[in-house]
């Protein structure tokens, strides 16, 4: 009876999205501002409401319903870049080149640790196989730097799923962290920005992490935090893996 | 005209992506490898030289900011579309390789800082 209703959102789903977005914004301001009295930023509150939709749905969260299929368009790799891109007109060029050094010790340092701290996660757990020991080293860098890896090296499905979900536990944890832990880790100006993408690089959790803590940070560590992955995806299956087999024997 | 600002980050970010697609390929990775840092770079460098001489009007530059102020309602929109549920199936393993990468990461965020800013840290005490 309602048929004509379903082309008016399979058509505008991106309009929609805009929308569902905008009354998420408005819910979490109003609870930070009248529930929380500004203790907690509206920014970080609407990120955790995003965050606890997508646990109605499923592989692309609440993209899955076919309702809120255009929320996958308007929180696709498109208009995240786009959006983090425009960012750079209120970013200093002065600062980001003080802190080029800074920022580039960071990524290395970021990808080794990382990758360190996910290969020794395996090993604890009982992986003695030197590829799949690589390959969740390489998921705990991020969720695309897991499978790459995986790939390349011929895993099986099952580790390239716990890398893929190692990736995810990190841009989890640093979404919601970040803003908690901000103060201790000194984490209020552009150069540890900087430092911080370098050293945590997933660009989600990079960006979203940044935005509840303080919005002006987030060109910053989204410059740094871009070069992560591809860093990561040169590391792993080439020296990090001869690595690890060498010392595996 | 607002048109011409969203055209300038447009153009930057094709350009960006496509510097970051070309380093991938000639790197033999697949994907973009900083395509959004040259972006960022590209309209860095290229809006000042414009606003330098005057070409950049306000007008113009109210259609990047536009964009710029949609990152966290896109950030939202983002967070509501993750595979929350894979974080939880990956088992034990997941959750340590993941939550100790992150935490080593915050933890050296301090030390790290510390590089290039001597100078910085006696003007902030």
């Amino acid at each position: 009876m309602m048929d004509w209703l379903d082309p008016l959102i399979e058509k505008n789903g991106l309009i929609l999205a805009f929308l569902v977005v905008g009354l998420i914004m408005a819910a979490a301001y109003g609870v930070s501002r009248y529930v929380t009295r500004g203790r907690i930023p509206g920014a970080a509150l609407a990120i955790i409401f995003g965050l606890a939709l997508a646990f109605l749905g499923g592989e692309k969260g609440i993209a899955d319903h076919p309702l809120f299929a255009g929320m996958a368009v308007l929180g696709g790799s498109m208009f995240r870049d786009f959006a983090v891109v425009a960012t750079a007109m209120g970013a200093d060029l002065e600062t980001i080149k003080k802190a080029g050094k800074a920022g580039v010790t960071a990524l290395f340092a970021g990808v080794l640790v990382a990758f360190a701290t996910g290969a020794l996660a395996a090993f604890a757990m009982g992986y003695t196989d030197p590829a799949a020991i690589t390959t969740i080293g390489a998921g705990a860098c991020t969720y695309i730097v897991g499978p790459v890896t995986g790939s390349a090296l011929g895993v099986s499905s099952e580790v390239i799923a716990i890398s893929v979900a190692a990736g995810v536990v990190k841009t989890l944890l640093a979404t919601v962290a970040t803003p908690l832990i901000a103060k201790k880790i000194r984490l209020d100006n552009p150069h540890a920005a900087m430092v911080f993408g370098g050293l945590i690089g997933t660009t989600s959790g990079v960006v979203a992490g940044l935005a509840a803590t303080d919005s002006r940070l987030v060109p910053y560590g989204a410059l740094t935090a871009t070069f992560y992955t591809g860093l990561g995806c040169l590391l792993c299956p080439s020296v990090l893996f001869i690595l690890v087999r060498a010392l595996m024997g | 005209m607002k048109i011409y600002g969203v055209a300038l980050l447009c153009g930057c970010f094709l350009a960006g992506k496509f510097l970051g697609l070309l380093l991938g390929d000639l790197l033999g990775i697949p994907g973009d490898i900083g395509g959004v840092g040259f972006a960022m770079f590209l309209l860095m460098a290229l809006s000042l030289m414009m606003r330098k001489k005057g070409w950049l009007s306000e007008a113009s530059e109210s259609g990047i900011a536009f964009w710029s102020a949609m990152y966290i309602p896109i950030i939202v929109a983002m967070a509501a579309c993750l595979n929350v549920h894979a974080a939880f199936g990956g088992g034990w393993i997941a959750v340590l390789a993941g939550a100790g990468a992150t935490a080593a990461g915050f933890f050296l965020v301090p030390l790290l800082s510390r590089i290039g800013r001597e100078g910085d840290d006696l003007k902030d005490e």
